[in-house]
């Protein structure tokens, strides 16, 4: 019978037993009570950051047997091909996030706000409710919510700090396939150089984002908290350049690896798996530029 | 027949672990399945006994037993608890027991992920549940959560936020999992249309999870931001719609709905050819019908909001498109006649409870057509026609198609036969009081009676009462459910390889009780070519 447990690449490989998915729950739960606790102010700020260790330790402990075991030999290409569908299906998930927002903002664009300024038949609003109230984008509503002490605010202009973002984001693009390239070629040094380049654009964007967000905050008085332009500006934004910074970090280890001396020509999912990610960032962007800060 | 022989010699000498070890650190797809089938039915008599709470109130007018706060809370969290704690949960468990036996694989894809799939639920209603204890109660502004309403949350509200985060996670993981399985999995030989329907309408299913999901995480999300960090999405002071929370909501809600019937239909197109001992009747034209329900659901979101103002030309083509919904529905409906049609038919209790599926979630259709008709909708709108509709839709539906399926699969799970004569008369039981229970809330509808109320006009006595009647005698037969599953498990008589005579598919071409590991070396084509006699 051990022989059927045995690891060989001609059967799928099927793991017996693993704390590793406990240990996530279990941060996991941590992490969303710390969070709770905090906003109910039952306890301060750091109450998530016992969960926030213990995922961290997670990732590294569930991927440290991920990479022994493709390292091993035991995955065959059927396990592979597992690997890159869950991935897929998981940026799948992750564009339909996106597109929640990405809703929000169309329909508060298009629909909401000309309605609350009295288009067609809701012209009540602008006969009894806000007279004063000119609907055009970008808004903090009727209400004037947020912005400077007079309600006013500016927006950042496209063409600006986000075209030389959309610049840096699009190169990265660019500097992962020809790492990807050298990779597939054997090339070991210009993957190395490529992959680090690739984060360090990575990393410089986020940087410029907090550049961007620091002079909205002080001098343009456009806040989270102002109106509905705010609200969709940085939850947009700002949940892309949370996946910014993950897709950095992911770009890092997989650096990493390839330090270690990781990966082959052939056989390099996690490699893979990160560009897909990349460029999963890169198109969000894309779509933000346009729609958020440029139309 | 060497795999059966190879697949007992397994379950004989695999190092099974022992303790509970064996359940935590699961990566077995039949594990996982029971402990998610456990956990739901837990979830079943948490939330049923939520829904006693509610008809107790409300057997006579006046308020006897509960405050009307406590009772919001209840309407709330009934619906959270049996929607993502019970009938949800319960199909993902029927998932991974079934279908990497039904499709030949050895397990789950992802078998690590499945057990992080799983465990994350339990936390998530430690969150849930531990509302009833916070300042303020639980959630009582409905589980659909509107603002701004839904705002006015005490200390439950983030958590309830949270807790829908976490069976979020859970359940767009377990989804990627069966998607993965269904794609890369399959036996040699077991193309796409081969596949038997559970497995069709799982894929389907676990398609729309994956969309829909993470909308409902972005719109709690928001919810979260307008309540604690000013953002304004839906306030119309800064330029939001609280109607916009209504459109995100339900463009995840209504997927929602197909997501806990499509796996239904799946089990019903099991059920009744092996009673019918024929092949399913248009089998191709199921699947085409599943995939254009699973399409259609992702644009009829706004007939769950006639009422809030549309422009004219969302209304109607929101009316046409739900209508529309109706042709693949009716394909499957006759499909499952046809079948029966001059079979050679007999009444064992997964065959009760999917005819009685075809009965009244056909109830549940109509009154569905009916609340699609936007002048119509706006007299029945939140009234207790809706609560009618959609509890004929959920509990003779989705619900009598998971005990359908437990009852079905049973045998091949354990090992062993289940008192077949208690189970028919669970079955008489729920059948009976379920209609007790649900069509005078029709009534009740139709005359006015608003839904989530504590108290009622004393017109609506009558009706309530009945209905509180069924409730509880609905509620009370549940209990032979678990009662009849334990005995069977501790008892029961020795079950053959394929109980049912007519039952075809690769899952009764294994020993029973099913071996920890199922299909090692993938079946053979002859014996996925007998499975695939549909």
């Amino acid at each position: 019978m051990a022989t059927a447990h045995a690891p060989s690449a001609d059967k799928y490989y099927v793991p017996h037993g693993s704390h590793w998915p406990i240990v996530g729950s279990v941060s996991l739960f941590l992490i969303m009570a710390g969070a709770i606790a905090y906003l109910n102010e039952w306890l301060a700020g750091w109450a998530f950051l016992p969960g926030a260790l213990l995922l961290a330790f997670m990732f590294f402990g569930w991927f440290h047997d991920v990479i022994g075991e493709s390292r091993s030999g035991v995955y065959n290409h059927q396990v592979d091909r597992s690997f890159r569908m869950g991935m897929m299906w998981f940026i799948f998930s992750e564009v339909m996030f996106f597109a929640a927002f990405f809703g929000a903002l169309f329909y508060a664009r298009s629909l909401a706000v000309p309605w609350i300024g009295g288009e067609g038949v809701k012209v009540f609003n602008k006969l009894l409710l806000w007279p004063d109230y000119d609907p055009s984008w970008p808004t903090n509503g009727p209400a004037r919510i947020g912005g400077h002490e007079d309600g006013s605010f500016q927006i950042i202009p496209a063409f600006g700090l986000p075209a030389l973002n959309t610049a840096i984001l699009l190169t990265s693009g660019i500097t992962i396939t020809i790492a990807h390239h050298a990779l597939q070629a054997g090339k070991r040094t210009q993957l190395k150089i490529f992959l680090a380049a690739t984060f360090v654009l990575g990393f410089l964007f986020v940087g410029l984002q907090a550049e961007e967000y620091m002079h909205a905050y002080k001098e343009l008085g456009l806040r989270l908290s102002t109106g509905i332009y705010g609200s969709t500006f940085f939850m947009l934004t700002g949940f892309h350049g949370l996946h910014v910074t993950i897709g950095a970090i992911m770009l890092v280890i997989i650096w990493l690896r390839v330090m270690k001396g990781h990966f082959t020509p052939k056989s390099h999912f996690a490699f893979e798996g990160v560009a897909w990610y990349w460029h999963f960032v890169d198109v969000v962007w894309l779509g933000l530029f346009i729609f958020v800060y440029w139309i | 027949m060497a795999t059966h022989a190879q697949a007992a010699a397994h379950d004989d000498h695999d190092h099974k672990p022992h303790g509970w070890r064996r359940w935590v650190f699961s990566t077995n797809h039949k594990d996982i399945g029971t402990m998610y089938l456990v956990f739901a039915c837990t979830m079943f008599f948490v939330g049923g006994t939520m829904a006693l709470v509610i008809r107790a109130e409300l057997f006579q007018p006046g308020l006897q037993f509960v405050d009307p706060q406590f009772f919001n809370s209840m309407t709330a969290m009934h619906a959270l608890v049996m929607i993502f704690g019970a009938i949800m949960p319960a199909w993902v468990g029927l998932a991974n027991w079934m279908i990497p036996m039904q499709i030949g694989a050895p397990d789950m894809a992802l078998p690590r992920l499945n057990n992080l799939s799983f465990w994350i639920l339990p936390f998530a209603f430690t969150l849930l549940l531990g509302t009833l204890f916070v300042p303020g109660g639980a959630p009582a502004g409905g589980w659909t959560m509107y603002p701004p309403l839904a705002l006015q949350g005490g200390d439950s509200f983030p958590m309830m936020i949270f807790a829908i985060h976490l069976m979020g996670a859970s359940s767009i993981l377990g989804a990627i999992n069966v998607v993965v399985t269904i794609m890369n999995m399959r036996a040699p030989g077991m193309n796409l249309l081969k596949m038997p329907l559970f497995v069709w309408t799982w894929l389907i299913t676990a398609y729309l999870l994956v969309a829909v999901m993470p909308v409902l995480a972005g719109a709690v999300t928001m919810l979260l931001t307008d309540h604690f960090f000013g953002t304004s999405f839906f306030a119309a002071s800064g330029g939001g719609d609280p109607v916009m929370f209504q459109h995100i909501f339900w463009f995840f809600g209504h997927p929602e709905v197909y997501i806990m019937i499509l796996p239904a239909f799946g089990v019903v197109s099991e059920i009744i050819p092996t009673f019918s001992r024929k092949p399913l009747f248009g089998y191709e034209s199921m699947v085409y019908a599943t995939a254009a329900i699973g399409f259609l659901s992702f644009i009829v979101w706004a007939h769950h909001m006639f009422t809030v103002g549309m422009p004219l030309a969302g209304q109607l083509f929101f009316m046409l498109a739900t209508m529309l919904i109706s042709v693949p529905t009716g394909v499957k409906i006759f499909n499952w006649c046809a079948t029966m049609t001059r079979g050679s038919l007999s009444f064992e209790p997964p065959m009760l409870f999917a005819l009685a599926f075809l009965f009244l979630f056909t109830i549940g259709g109509f009154s569905g057509l009916m609340l699609a008709i936007v002048p119509a909708d706006f007299q029945y709108q939140d009234s207790y026609f809706v609560v009618a509709h959609f509890h004929y839709v959920l509990v003779p539906g989705s619900l009598f198609a998971i005990i359908g399926a437990v009852y079905y699969w049973l045998p091949k799970w354990v090992g062993r036969m289940y008192d077949q004569t208690l189970a028919k008369w669970h079955f008489w039981l729920s059948a009976i009081f379920v209609n007790v229970l649900f069509f005078p809330q029709h009534f009740l509808g139709l005359a006015g009676m608003p839904r989530r109320i504590p108290d009622y006009a004393t017109q609506f006595a009558d009706w309530n009462m009945v209905s509180s009647i069924g409730a509880f005698g609905f509620g009370f037969s549940q209990l032979l459910l678990p009662y009849i599953v334990i005995k069977c498990v501790k008892a029961g008589s020795k079950a053959a390889d394929r109980p049912w005579d007519g039952a075809h598919g690769l899952e009764w071409e294994l020993p029973s009780p099913a071996p920890f590991h199922s299909w090692e070396t993938p079946p053979s084509a002859a014996i996925i070519a007998r499975g695939a006699e549909h």
